[in-house]
Order: C-alpha cells, then sequence, then structure tokens
C-alpha cells in the first residue's frame, strides 16, 4: 500500500507508529469532544425541524422526530391516537376516546364496541418516525420566506462584491505605494478595530438616516463594506507580492488599474477566497444592524424574518428550526466551494 | 533608432546620494554593459533610464526625445528583471501578450509577434505552460520574449543571469549575445559579474559609488584601466599591486625601483616630475615570468592547480600582501619554497597611490620596453 490513500492506516495513526501515547489518547479526546460540540446543535436542529410543533417541547427530549400514530375506528368521527395499555398484566394497543383528569377512556380497535377506562400512568403512546415537512413548506408558501431570501441573498452577494473590491483597492494602495502619511492611515484603520459595533451604531444610524437609506438593503450594504479586518488581511497578502512583478506591468505599459485588475486581484486570490467567506458569514448572520435599518416586512433579511416567528406570546419553534436549517445551507455551500482557499490563504497571508 | 544620451544624472535617497553627476552616451545597437561593486548604483541607473526611479538632477535622452518625465512605457524600453517578474497566473503566451494588448494591439498582430519571438528563443513548445511549469533556463527565455514582442528601442536586462547555475549561465550569456547580433538593437546590460561583462559587451561601463569610473571596450579596460578601481575589479584573479620607487626617466619610459636590488623600465609615459615617488606597480597574475635566478624573491603559500592551469598564492619575501601569479599547465611548488618572478614590463601598469588614477602607458608601449634585472 504505498500509493493509494488507506483509512484505516490513516485513522490509526499514532504519533510514534506501534505505540499508543498520551498525546494519542488526548488529541483524540480533544478532536471527538469537539466535533460533538460543534455537531451536535446542527444535527439536533436539523432533525427537531421535522419535528411536529407539539413534539419539540416535549419532556424529556427526543432525538428523532416521531408522532402519534392514529387510527380510524368504526362508530368515532375524527382518528383516534393509539396508545400501549397495560390492564391487569396484559400489553395492548388501544384507541383513546378521551381523556379526563388521571383517567383516559380507551377502545379496542378492532372491537369499539365497549370502552374501558385505564389509568393514564399505565400507558404510553404510540409513535412512528415521521418528518413534519409542513415545517417547510408552511414559511415557504404562508409566510414570505421567500422574499426575505431574497433580500438576504441580494445583501450578502453584493456587499461581498463590493467588500472585496474596496477594501482590496485600499491594501493594494497601502502595500504598494509610497506616499506620506501611509502608515498613518494604516494604523488608523486597524485602530477602527478596537471601536465596538455598538458604540458606532447610533452615529452609524443617524448617518444612514442622513442620507435617506433607511428601511432600504443599501443602508446595511453599505456602510458594512469597509472593513479593517479585510483591508488588513488584504494588505499583508499583498506585501507578499514581489515589486518587480509591478514594475514588469509598468513596463509593459499596463495603466495602474489594470496592474490592479490583472495582476494584483488574481494573484490575491486565495486571501480574497477567506475574505469573501468571512464576508458572505458576516453578511449572511448579520442580524442587529439589519433589525434596526430595516422596518418594513418586505426589506427583511432573512435574519430579521426569522425573528418574526418568535412572538410575544409564542414562540414557533418548528418554523424556526426549519427555516434556520434552511438558512444554514448557503453558507455551508460557499464554505464548501472555498475552503481549500482557506488554508492556503492563512497560511499565505503571514511571512513568505 | 536606441541611442541613448544621460547628462548630469543625480539620484538621492533623502540624504543619501546614490548616483554623482553621471554623463553617459550610447550609440544605437551597441550591447553595453554596466558592471561594478553591489551598491554601486548600476541597477539605480538601468531602473532610471527604465522609467521606474525618478531622477533627482539631470537629462535622459532616448533617440533624441527628452523621455524624463515619461512613463516606462512611453520611452520604448523593455525591461528583463532579475527575477525574470513573470505573471505567475499567466500562461506564457499570455505574459507575451499583456504588453501589447496594453498598447492596444491587434489580436493577428500579436499573434504574429508572439509566434516570432517564441521561434526565435524556442520557447514555442511552452506557449500554453504556466511560468511555474517551466525551468530557470526556459523562464528566462521567457522574459526576454517579453521584452522582444515589444520592438523597444532599448533592452534593458538586470542581472539576468543571477539565478541560473553556472552551465546554464554560460549558455544563456552566448544566447544573449547571439540575440543581440540578430535583432542588433541597443542593449543595457547590468552585472556584478565581471565575465559577463568582459564576454558579451561592446562596451562596459564600470561603476563605483555611484559615479562612472571609465568607459570602454573589454580590452581597453582590460589593458588600461584609468585607476586602482578599474584595474582591480576587471581581470580574476585581480590585478596584484607591489610597492614601487619611480628613479628615472628616459626615452623608454619610467624607471622603477621595485625593492629587493630589482629595477625595471616599464612603457609608461616619462615624466620626470614624478622621480622619487612611490607608485604602485599593477600585473595581472598572468603577467609574471617565473625563474629560480632573477627577480622577486616569491614565498608559496600554496596553489590551486585546475590542470590545465595553477595559480600559485604567496608573498614577496617580508611583505604581508597576497601575491597571485598564473602558469600555464600544472605546476606544484612546494608550500614554504621560494621563486623569483618578473613581470613582463610591456604589462606593468603603474598608479600613483595617492589619486589612485593610472600613470598613462605610451601608444606603442610593446616594442620598447625592456626588461631590466
Amino acid at each position: 500500500m504505498s500509493h493509494g490513500f488507506n483509512p484505516i492506516g490513516f485513522l490509526t495513526r499514532t504519533r510514534r507508529p506501534g505505540r499508543i501515547e498520551i498525546t494519542d489518547i488526548l488529541s483524540w479526546l480533544w478532536l471527538i469532544a469537539g466535533t460533538l460540540a460543534v455537531l451536535v446543535p446542527v444535527v439536533w436542529a436539523g432533525l427537531s425541524s421535522f419535528k411536529p410543533a407539539a413534539e419539540i417541547t416535549r419532556f424529556p427530549p427526543t432525538l428523532l422526530p416521531r408522532t402519534a400514530v392514529e387510527t380510524s375506528v368504526q362508530g368515532y368521527e375524527k382518528p383516534l391516537s393509539l396508545w400501549t395499555v397495560t390492564i391487569d398484566g396484559k400489553t395492548r394497543e388501544m384507541a383513546m376516546v378521551r381523556r379526563i383528569g388521571l383517567k383516559a377512556q380507551m377502545v379496542d380497535p378492532q372491537s369499539p364496541e365497549a370502552p374501558v377506562s385505564v389509568d393514564v400512568r399505565a400507558m404510553s403512546p404510540v409513535q412512528k418516525l415521521t418528518a413534519a415537512t409542513e415545517n417547510y413548506t408552511d414559511p415557504l408558501t404562508r409566510f414570505d420566506f421567500l422574499t426575505f431570501l431574497k433580500n438576504s441573498v441580494f445583501v450578502t452577494f453584493v456587499a461581498t462584491l463590493l467588500t472585496l473590491i474596496v477594501n482590496a483597492m485600499a491594501a493594494f494602495a497601502l502595500s504598494k505605494y509610497r506616499f506620506r502619511g501611509k502608515n498613518a492611515i494604516f494604523v488608523l484603520i486597524i485602530s477602527t478595530l478596537m471601536i465596538p459595533l455598538t458604540v458606532v451604531m447610533v452615529p452609524a444610524y443617524l448617518v444612514v438616516v442622513g442620507v435617506g437609506l433607511v428601511d432600504s438593503l443599501w443602508g446595511i450594504i453599505i456602510p458594512t463594506v469597509a472593513s479593517p479586518t479585510a483591508v488588513f488581511l488584504l494588505r499583508q497578502y499583498m506585501l507578499t507580492i514581489p515589486d518587480e512583478l509591478i514594475e514588469a506591468a509598468r513596463v509593459d505599459a499596463a495603466s495602474e488599474f489594470r496592474i490592479f485588475w490583472r495582476i494584483i486581484l488574481p494573484l490575491t486570490a486565495p486571501a480574497l477566497a477567506v475574505l469573501a467567506i468571512f464576508s458572505v458569514l458576516w453578511r449572511w448572520n448579520d442580524f442587529l444592524w439589519p433589525l434596526i435599518v430595516l422596518s418594513s416586512r418586505e426589506n427583511f433579511t432573512l435574519q430579521v424574518g426569522l425573528n418574526a416567528f418568535q412572538g410575544e406570546f409564542s414562540v414557533q419553534w418548528h418554523y424556526i428550526l426549519a427555516m434556520t436549517f434552511l438558512s444554514l445551507l448557503p453558507v455551508t455551500a460557499v464554505f464548501l466551494f472555498l475552503q481549500k482557499y482557506i488554508t492556503t490563504g492563512i497560511a499565505g497571508t503571514g511571512m513568505k | 533608432m536606441g541611442n541613448l544620451k544621460l547628462t548630469n544624472i543625480s539620484k538621492s535617497f533623502g540624504a543619501l546620494t546614490v548616483l554623482h553627476d553621471i554623463n553617459l552616451s550610447i550609440d544605437d545597437g551597441k550591447f553595453v554593459v554596466f558592471v561594478g561593486p553591489s551598491g554601486c548604483g548600476k541597477s539605480t541607473l538601468l531602473r532610471i533610464i527604465a522609467g521606474l526611479e525618478d531622477i533627482t538632477t539631470g537629462e535622459i535622452e532616448i533617440s533624441g526625445r527628452d523621455v524624463v518625465h515619461l512613463s516606462p512605457a512611453e520611452r520604448k524600453i523593455a525591461m528583463v528583471f532579475q527575477s525574470y517578474a513573470l505573471y505567475p497566473h499567466m500562461s506564457v503566451r499570455k505574459n507575451l501578450a499583456f504588453g501589447l494588448e496594453n498598447l492596444r494591439f491587434k489580436r493577428d498582430e500579436i499573434e504574429v509577434r508572439i509566434n516570432e519571438a517564441a521561434r526565435m528563443l524556442a520557447i514555442e513548445p511552452y506557449l500554453d505552460r504556466k511560468p511555474r511549469q517551466l525551468s530557470g533556463g526556459q523562464r528566462q527565455r521567457v522574459a526576454i520574449g517579453r521584452a522582444i514582442v515589444r520592438n523597444p528601442d532599448i533592452f534593458l536586462f538586470d542581472e539576468p543571469l543571477s539565478n541560473l547555475d553556472a552551465a546554464l549561465r554560460v549558455q544563456t550569456r552566448a544566447e544573449i549575445t547571439k540575440l543581440h547580433r540578430d535583432i542588433k538593437t541597443t542593449m543595457i546590460y547590468v552585472t556584478h559579474d565581471q565575465v559577463e561583462a568582459m564576454t558579451m559587451a561592446d562596451q562596459i561601463v564600470v561603476l563605483n559609488s555611484g559615479r562612472i569610473e571609465q568607459v570602454g571596450t573589454p580590452l581597453e579596460l582590460f589593458e588600461r584601466p584609468k585607476n586602482l578601481f578599474v584595474a582591480g575589479f576587471l581581470g580574476s584573479p585581480r590585478m596584484n599591486m607591489l610597492k614601487a620607487t619611480v628613479i628615472g626617466m628616459h626615452d623608454d619610459g619610467m624607471t622603477l625601483d621595485m625593492g629587493y636590488g630589482t629595477t625595471w623600465t616599464t612603457g609608461i609615459e616619462p615624466d620626470t616630475s614624478m622621480i622619487g615617488k612611490a607608485v604602485l606597480a599593477g600585473v595581472r597574475p598572468a603577467h609574471f615570468s617565473v625563474s629560480e635566478q632573477d627577480g622577486l624573491p616569491f614565498v608559496v603559500q600554496y596553489y590551486e592547480s585546475l590542470g590545465t592551469e595553477t595559480y600559485v598564492y604567496g608573498t614577496l619575501e617580508g611583505q604581508s600582501d597576497q601575491i597571485i601569479i598564473h602558469q600555464a599547465g600544472h605546476f606544484s611548488p612546494a608550500p614554504g619554497s621560494r621563486l623569483k618572478i618578473t613581470p613582463l614590463p610591456d604589462r606593468l601598469h603603474v598608479f600613483d597611490p595617492e589619486t589612485g588614477l593610472a600613470i598613462p602607458r605610451k601608444a606603442k608601449q610593446r616594442d620598447e620596453a625592456h626588461a631590466f634585472a
């Protein structure tokens, strides 16, 4: 097996061949614990999004989506729920007609003539696996989910595109041009990292009001475009691009913009991919700022829209879970598509 | 048309002046090599000609046009960089086309020029490869190709061979020389390697600490170095410097007392005012004759034999300055042994140690000079 991938050999590797050391055990424990910590909530949300509304709040909580089995019994108009009942030491499946306090009136579905009274402590519901697809279909049809989705996609796409271009331009100037005050400007940009969003939220909102972008998607796109993290990331990466390439392009009669567009941007692709992932995650998951800026329902993004399922008196968890799970899919897809750049990009942003 | 005229060029980075008042005129079609130790300003001068670096004062003319305020592209120059500076994300073809596209050439004209350059440099098989899939020598040729397609007035080379291994360097050196013979465009070539300078140049410009030391053909510089720096820089191993005193003048030239009871008359222009003056006599390693009887006492330290030639390292008796002598064939003197060495008098250079300047030779010194024991 000198060539090809050996999964067993790969998984049973140890720090030193043929010996299991404390490091091997610790790393396995750490990796398993980390995987579980990350995965369990997502898996639970995914499974629970298929549960009927009543099952989600059930105690003790269950993992798999299940629902009560119902059956139609002769002489009764509505379908009755099936229960496993223990009477006189014998276990039978019976349908419940009605429940009064601690007693329930049950009938045998095969011989529905004589109802019997059963102690509720002696019975448990018969359940089957289910998929409550109405959790997905209801919001998609009855709520404005598609509008929210369209808004979110628009905001994420446009904001990411602008983020990449604007910050790459700033990074290009800061990494490849010599001008007075260059370092001061860079320090100024970086120092804004220390100011949290909550501090600038009110002034930023006032600016958005002033320029008339309240309740507009551009009101959440434009204020988020310039990012000190992005400028820093891209500048550090661009510093590793040799100046001779730019000089060669100048000798080759390229304009400064063409140098940026045809030479610098393609060579910064790994860092741009990293930034694109970050930007998509930031914009897609952004909640607070859209909540502040947007006021009419047709402008809501997905994250703000999901909030609408959370009413003053009731929380429609089944819809929230289903829509949350749906909203995870686009970022997951973007991540899968760009993830190979993350390692090369992050490794490449350091010293060459 | 590609002549170049530099007038009173100075360049300062802040308080540091790297080029002092450079004046240089290069004729169309010449292969000119800028050579000098690292930090002498040769690359800066090249970048100034290219337009990649501003000048502090002075004038630059290319083909009769004042180009000081023109961009590199408008100067009609092309440059080959030390690192080749190929665009790593573009294929070889795109690399060659990039400059022409920027100049808004037509598609088919670009195609014709690329094919022409690729044929000339034998890079046709690699046109669709990326630079990282090429070897060092192939990248080098693509870099030259990128310069050729532009059809510039002047080619600029910035130490283009320094990233190649020794064998490839010799080969590429010959290819560049051949290319120059074929296309007959002015080329300016920067190197710190005096062998490249000697073998490739029509004209060598020796630079040192921001000043031009001497301009001339390789042979001129080798045979008539103007000063100690040029004498020491060109030729490998370097020229030996022996202490001497001027003791007389006559029609044949200057008579030097070399110490150890030896005197020589050299083919140096006589100048009676120099009698009694201490001078440095420069002798290249190959210009010594070795004998058992007469000459300067030379103590052998060690020798390096290459089979076909031998360099012997040692000192003059009682002195500490190292002297290197070159002998043809294999020669193995025992370390510590004494030899008598005699400089070939018509190959002697005499320098004034105070100014560093060479004392001019007589025009036809070869036939007139004689050695005295």
